[in-house]
């Protein structure tokens, strides 16, 4: 297989350079020019000999499969697991474009932990005109009950991933973030295992920077917030195995030599939170919880939850057991409070937003919801307490009848909407059959926030398999792909395959 | 270890040994109707009975009618493999063992989850084949040799902690229930007429009771000849047979022993204490006796004196707790379908053919 004939179409793609205006005047379908990054890549695929390429993706589901790599589908007949559809080509990440990332998420995490911090104590930032109070109080997510609460070390989120996308100007833009029970990690970590079994010379040539030591870096992360314990008892919660993530808990659990505990397996004494073991009770000092705010605690939250611990948010309010993350968290990634991010940024560290955010209007506001009203045709609209890709609009993708239902779900509450515009979100190649095809990619980095933000280099990248589509939630027929970011700058003269039995490739 | 997470491996264990005993009964049935020549819907029923489904059988298949007739193969065979409401069908027992394999992935090797896995696919394509009711010889030689597969890859690939010992107690205690059933089908089992007793019908079912325990070779090197005293010795008191009831719960008594850290012959908690005296019995019981007590009455007191060990370990290491909020309702439910089975007694009484 080779790329002749691949057609950016107009994209930014993470593989292939645009054709330069000179090169459209060839006659020829132009081999497109891959990026400095993927050269070597490129070499490789096109050297293997017919079919090999089909076989290694086979292999590669197989192993999957075998490794019970799956998720649940909410709401399916048979609600069975499914293989979590992945493309064997990485996508390639240069040291150059990954360096201000990792600062821009750094300074995004330490911003919106100090405005979690803020906003459930003294709201500062309410005071001093930078946020609209009735943001906050409008926020299905912010917790009144978290009001005054100082969690260890005074931090509410440990563990995010935040949605990037790349428009097509090939900047990257914040999507998203995700502060409540970012998923996906496991996956990021089980494709590299597949991918340096699938191209182990490219990889080793390229020198990718790993992600395998995440779990070691995660269980220090989550064993620093007992500081009063010498060896403190860590677990990871689940709803359990129905869960779409479940996979990912017990991976988890397993990779941090943890265990995985269901609420049912908690319960608290005197304040305190103990799991029951055949050996009696034992005393629980942080909990890796992968259940949402609303059922962590029955006592707190809602009280028909059967899956959360009665009492646990007593023992975290008085500091004897740490929950990472901490309840509330939810409120700094409000799709209405994301429009402020970059306001909440200067406000704490004094510092400009390194990585933009996409241009959000929020239909709160009487003048920006008129323009959203106008422009329901370009733009993309999407309600505010939803997350999962549940409920979105995309405005030039919608009909006409869609959108009319949309503006009339907007006029009937606005402040749940905001509309951002239709970006032009990068694609990269995948295997359609036997050639390639061009399909639109987010990437949700993972950050861990201890004593110093940690960045796992890379992160999930996500793919719309379905062609043309702008939607990579694995809900809604998604896929992906390993993230290979680069550590040092691609060397120009390294190629290790011979050259004469490539096709050829131009250089510019 | 979390008690939840013994608790499913512990019957993981139990309802695979439990789908591997059904798909035995079965095969040794059909093999056996095959040579027997009576009225073939009397000699499916004591299947049901033994299996602790009568009650329900009859609310199922025989509604007004009588359950003698509604007990035919294809009836007989449709109750007990495929269906779903019946808990202790094959089916129900290998979706609820996967269903158990599932929430302890963490603590179990991978293999031993691929294999309950794949099981549960054979059970979930076998139940839309017409023709596998007709013939399910390899359909059932499938299940059984899964769960050896499984046993094995207990055996190979995982460490021996605590959850092995959880996995073995499990499986030793449901062998024992089900070698203790096995023994007792022959109460149920209806000759033509009284003197078909001792006669050549009456061996062709003792030695297809040793067949389904798998015991036919290993008992004809001990005793050669088939006489039904020492078919039931064999099955029950033998010290050195794998399913023998006698041997199960000497080694459970290792695993449980094993669990708690204190030494066999002593005890600490209700199961320990009842699984001890109930192993002590055996060894020193004799079969001459067991008969003069009566056999069938014998067997019914192990039997549910194996249902109070199960209950006593689900009170020391699972639902024990100090004060303070119940146990979760979902557990408590889930784990009350697990440990209840018709008591042997109940699901007998009525209707019950003599021997």
């Amino acid at each position: 297989m080779n790329f002749n004939g691949y057609d950016i179409e107009g994209f930014y793609d993470e593989m292939f350079v645009h054709a330069k205006p000179s090169d459209s005047a060839l006659t020829t379908p132009a081999h497109p020019t891959p990026r400095p990054g993927a050269r070597l890549l490129v070499e490789r695929i096109e050297a293997l000999l017919d079919g090999d390429l089909g076989r290694r993706q086979q292999a590669a589901e197989i192993a999957l499969y075998n490794m019970g790599i799956t998720f649940n589908v909410y709401g399916s007949e048979d609600a069975e697991e499914k293989i979590f559809p992945f493309d064997i080509i990485p996508r390639i990440i240069e040291a150059r474009e990954w360096a201000p990332i990792e600062r821009g998420l750094a300074q995004r995490i330490q911003a919106l932990n100090l405005f979690l911090d803020d906003v459930y104590h003294d709201q500062n930032i309410v005071r001093d005109g930078v946020l609209p109070g009735d943001i906050i109080n409008a926020c299905p997510a912010f917790r009144p009950e978290c009001v005054g609460i100082d969690p260890p070390l005074g931090i509410w989120c440990h563990i995010t991933g935040t949605d990037l996308v790349r428009d097509a100007d090939g900047a990257f833009y914040v999507l998203e973030d995700n502060l409540r029970c970012p998923s996906g990690v496991s996956y990021v970590i089980e494709n590299r295992q597949i991918l340096k079994r699938t191209f182990p010379h490219v990889f080793r040539a390229s020198s990718v920077r790993p992600v395998d030591d995440y779990c070691i870096h995660l269980l220090e992360s989550l064993q620093r917030l007992a500081p009063h314990t010498e060896a403190p008892n860590v677990v990871v919660l689940t709803p359990g195995p129905y869960n779409s993530a479940y996979f990912e808990h017990a991976f988890l659990a397993q990779q941090m030599g943890i265990e995985l505990v269901e609420g049912g397996d908690l319960f608290t004494q005197d304040g305190y939170v103990y799991m029951r073991t055949t050996n009696g009770p034992q005393r629980v000092d942080v909990i890796y919880r992968r259940i949402d705010d609303d059922f962590i605690d029955p006592l707190a939250f809602r009280p028909d939850s059967a899956l959360g611990v009665p009492g646990l948010m007593d023992a975290f309010r008085k500091n004897r057991v740490a929950l990472a993350n901490a309840p509330g968290t939810g409120v700094a990634d409000d799709k209405a409070i994301y429009a402020y991010v970059p306001d909440i940024i200067r406000y704490y560290l004094d510092e400009d937003a390194i990585l933009p955010n996409v241009p959000t209007y929020l239909c709160r506001r009487e003048d920006e919801l008129a323009h959203v009203l106008a422009h329901l045709h370009e733009l993309v609209v999407k309600p505010v307490s939803e997350s999962g890709g549940y409920g979105i609009m995309v405005g030039p993708h919608a009909s006409r009848r869609e959108r009319e239902e949309c503006a009339a779900k907007i006029k009937a509450n606005p402040a749940n909407y905001i509309a951002q515009p239709t970006l032009s979100l990068s694609r990269a190649p995948v295997i359609v059959g036997d050639r390639f095809e061009g399909r639109h990619v987010d990437l949700r980095p993972f950050i861990l926030h201890g004593s110093e933000p940690y960045i796992l280099p890379g992160g999930l990248t996500r793919v719309a398999l379905k062609k043309g589509s702008l939607v990579v939630n694995s809900s809604q027929g998604g896929g992906s792909k390993d993230t290979w970011v680069l550590d040092t700058e691609p060397d120009a003269d390294v190629s290790f395959v011979d050259a004469s039995i490539l096709p050829p490739v131009e250089h510019h | 270890m979390l008690s939840r997470v013994a608790n499913s491996i512990y019957w993981m264990s139990r309802y695979l040994e439990r789908a591997d005993n059904v798909a035995r009964f079965i095969n040794v049935n059909l093999h056996l109707m095959l040579d027997l020549s009576v009225e073939s819907a009397s000699q499916w029923m004591p299947l049901v009975v033994t299996t602790g489904g009568e009650s329900l059988f009859r609310e199922r298949y025989a509604g007004a009618g009588s359950v003698q007739q509604a007990a035919t193969q294809e009836n007989v065979l449709q109750f007990l493999i495929f269906d779903q409401d019946n808990p202790n069908s094959i089916s129900s027992c290998v979706r609820a063992a996967r269903e158990n394999v599932r929430s302890v992935r963490q603590s179990i090797s991978s293999e031993m989850w691929e294999t309950a896995n794949k099981m549960h696919l054979t059970v979930r394509s076998g139940a839309s084949h017409d023709g596998l009711r007709e013939a399910p010889y390899d359909f059932l030689e499938e299940i059984k040799n899964a769960s050896h597969l499984f046993i094995g890859l207990t055996e190979s690939t995982m460490t021996n902690n605590e959850a092995w010992h959880w996995a073995r107690l499990g499986r030793l205690l449901e062998r024992a229930d089900q070698t203790s059933r096995i023994v007792d089908v022959k109460y149920y089992f209806v000759l033509p007429t009284i003197e078909y007793v001792g006669m050549p019908y009456d061996n062709l079912h003792w030695a297809a009771l040793l067949k389904s325990a798998t015991a036919f070779e290993m008992y004809r090197k001990k005793y050669r000849r088939i006489a039904p005293q020492w078919v039931t010795e064999f099955l029950l008191l033998d010290r050195e047979f794998p399913r023998s009831v006698r041997y199960c719960l000497t080694k459970a008594e290792h695993s449980l022993h094993a669990i708690t850290g204190s030494p066999v012959g002593t005890f600490n908690n209700p199961a320990e204490q009842r699984l001890g005296r109930l192993r002590s019995d055996l060894d020193f019981a004799r079969i001459d006796e067991i008969i003069d007590f009566g056999l069938h009455e014998y067997l019914d007191n192990v039997q549910s004196r194996l249902i109070d060990v199960g209950n006593a370990i689900f009170g020391s290491f699972v639902a024990a707790e100090p004060a303070g909020p119940s146990h979760q309702t979902q557990t408590q439910t889930q784990t009350q379908t697990q440990t209840t089975r018709p008591a042997p007694a109940e699901a007998r009484a009525p209707g019950a053919s003599s021997p």
